[in-house]
């Protein structure tokens, strides 16, 4: 079993789009029946809305915990708000509350309380569900907006999508993986066994492309890159395999600007499927086509 | 000092492109400072320019355990949530990947055996950039996990001081500090949005716009930020969040339309406002509603 997640830096390259047209290629070809997909972005989880999925189950996500102060036994000392460091515990008119939003849940205000008026509460702060769609078994999750541990969270989804993947004997996990290069993007990378990096030549693209880079790398994670939008900026896309081909990172994909990827998100499908015979439909078809044989290969 | 923070949920829906130009045509009628919250991606200053002469390293006060005066007691391990302290046997083992830098080991030991010292995880670059604009950025090191240290440390950022406390003065002022977030709805955008006055959600319009651009308007709700939305790449899509936002009541301040000519500029580097002047009076407009908005 071979897990492949999908990875950019910088946000709305394409990664939901790519992963969406993975689904329905590998649907037709040696590996149909034989994947299994995990949505890894859970503050912003937009897999389903192309898949359509049919959820079988769900269960609540208990994040961090929460201080909040017995109102009964607080003599109104303040000595909580002398040790939080994030600004959490707000003093009004003699009175003190615990602001959720800004608790990190360190329980050092609990330790430091003399009544013993402060308490840790666990926060259910999301959702982990499994579904079914029609390319195959979705493992996908939904935090809650501002809530902490979406790396916990992805974990979380990585960690079931593998399970069934291993118990029903699927060949790949496709991980669609969140923005950024933060705690999200390692949980959604570490363990992985090829990561694609889904950039589109422009300033912010390439240079979030570097760090991102720099991240899989970290995690011994081989890496290829494909470009999105690719004829936008002529010299980018040159720019970025210039930079990979001196890397030894194979770019296997130049897809072009092409309006059709969006009227497929309208429609709640994958380009691939809405319009075979489009621009970015044919350069992903031949993107897969080059990813392809990675997935198949015996491990090393 | 009126700050505005400009987010989005989905990534790459504009908000650097929206965050640069409106800092640009603020730039004109006062003073302004910027400050690129995207700590993991971080690319304003790839369209604004900034001479950033000063680097100041960032991160998170972990602990170190004396261990003359330490006794073994366990009470660091027993306070943190973490699990970034422990003791087995004769040792004081500290994690410094786990801690949240929250001080409560420190405060408890019994012994006062332990002193903080900065294990860095980032650096905030600052400078000033052609038009004046007072400018910061964070910049997360590569396979550290948490961001929002490093945020913390920026928002308190002042171009007169470098580190201390924004002054009263400069509050006091009619000066404008415009926030760059991250993507996402998650801790980081939360504390970018914290404290500030106007939240600008930049969005374009297809469904993963919109369920993201959902998420992201119901932490400016619970923190009781007033938002209004800008359109990118209108055209696009469908029409589904002109409707979303005319049931919330959530104000539409500007359309930006699909133009190629845009993603062209864009790419290559250049602010909307530099690629395509026309749209300086959009912005201004922009900049005037939410100021209007926000001091009636």
């Amino acid at each position: 079993m071979k897990q492949l997640v999908i990875l950019s830096g910088k946000g709305g390259t394409g990664k939901t789009s790519v992963t969406a047209a993975f689904a329905h290629l590998a649907s037709q070809g040696p590996l149909a029946d034989r994947i299994l997909l995990a949505d890894a972005d859970v503050d912003a989880a937009n897999l389903e809305l192309v898949l359509q999925p049919r959820r079988l189950d769900t269960q609540p996500f208990r994040g961090g915990q929460v201080a909040v102060i017995n109102e009964d036994t607080c003599v109104h000392c303040g000595d909580c708000e002398s040790v939080c460091r994030f600004d959490a515990i707000i003093e009004t008119d003699g009175r003190w509350t615990i602001d959720p939003i800004a608790c990190d849940g360190c329980a050092a205000c609990v330790y430091q309380c003399p009544t013993d008026s402060i308490a840790m509460q666990e926060q259910t702060v999301g959702e982990c569900a499994r579904s079914d769609s029609r390319y195959g078994p979705l493992h996908h999750a939904h935090l809650s907006p501002g809530q902490e541990n979406s790396g916990k969270l992805v974990t979380q989804v990585r960690q079931r999508a593998r399970q069934q993947a291993l118990d029903e004997q699927r060949q790949v996990v496709i991980v669609d993986g969140p923005p950024g290069i933060g705690c999200p993007v390692i949980a959604a990378v570490s363990g992985a066994d090829l990561a694609l990096l889904v950039t589109e030549p422009t300033v912010s693209g390439i240079h979030d492309l570097r760090r991102a880079l720099q991240t899989v790398q970290h995690f011994g994670v081989p890496a290829l890159v494909c470009i999105n939008k690719a004829d936008v900026y002529p010299a980018g896309a040159r720019e970025i395999e210039a930079d990979c081909a001196a890397q030894g990172i194979p770019t296997v994909g130049r897809i072009p600007f092409d309006l059709t990827v969006a009227s497929a998100m309208v429609a709640g499908e994958a380009v691939t499927l809405y319009r075979p015979d489009a621009p970015a439909s044919l350069a992903l078809s031949a993107l897969w086509a080059r990813v392809l044989p990675f997935l198949l290969e015996a491990p090393a | 000092m009126m700050q505005i923070v400009i987010a989005s949920g989905k990534g790459g829906t504009g908000k650097t492109t929206v965050a640069t130009s409106l800092a640009q045509v603020a730039a004109e009628r006062g003073a302004v400072r910027f400050l690129d919250c995207d700590v993991e991606a971080p690319n304003a200053a790839l369209f604004l320019h900034p001479v950033l002469e000063t680097h100041r390293d960032v991160g998170i006060r972990v602990p170190r355990v004396d261990a003359q005066a330490c006794t073994y007691c366990g009470k660091c391990a027993e306070v943190c949530q973490f699990h970034a302290i422990a003791v087995v046997g004769k040792k004081v083992l500290v994690f410094d990947d786990l801690c949240h830098g929250c001080g409560s080991c420190t405060w408890h030991c019994p012994e006062q055996a332990i002193s903080e010292h900065l294990a860095v995880t980032g650096v905030i670059d600052s400078g000033t950039t052609p038009e004046g604009i007072a400018f910061a950025q964070g910049v997360m090191n590569v396979g550290q996990t948490m961001g929002v240290p490093i945020l913390r440390e920026l928002k308190q950022w002042t171009p007169a001081t470098g580190d201390a406390p924004p002054s009263t003065s400069l509050r006091a002022s009619g000066a404008l500090e415009i926030r760059d977030a991250p993507p996402g709805a998650s801790c980081p955008v939360v504390e970018t949005m914290r404290g500030a006055d106007f939240a600008l959600l930049v969005t374009e319009p297809t469904p993963f716009g919109l369920h993201d651009l959902k998420q992201v308007a119901a932490i400016a709700h619970d923190l009781g930020i007033p938002a209004g939305v800008v359109i990118n790449r209108d055209g696009i899509g469908d029409a589904a969040v002109g409707t979303w936002c005319a049931d919330r009541g959530l104000p539409i301040l500007l359309r930006i339309p699909m133009e190629r000519r845009i993603a062209e500029a864009i790419a290559s580097g250049q602010t909307l406002v530099d690629a395509v002047p026309d749209y300086r009076v959009g912005f201004q407009e922009l900049l005037e509603r939410i100021v209007a908005g926000v001091n009636p």
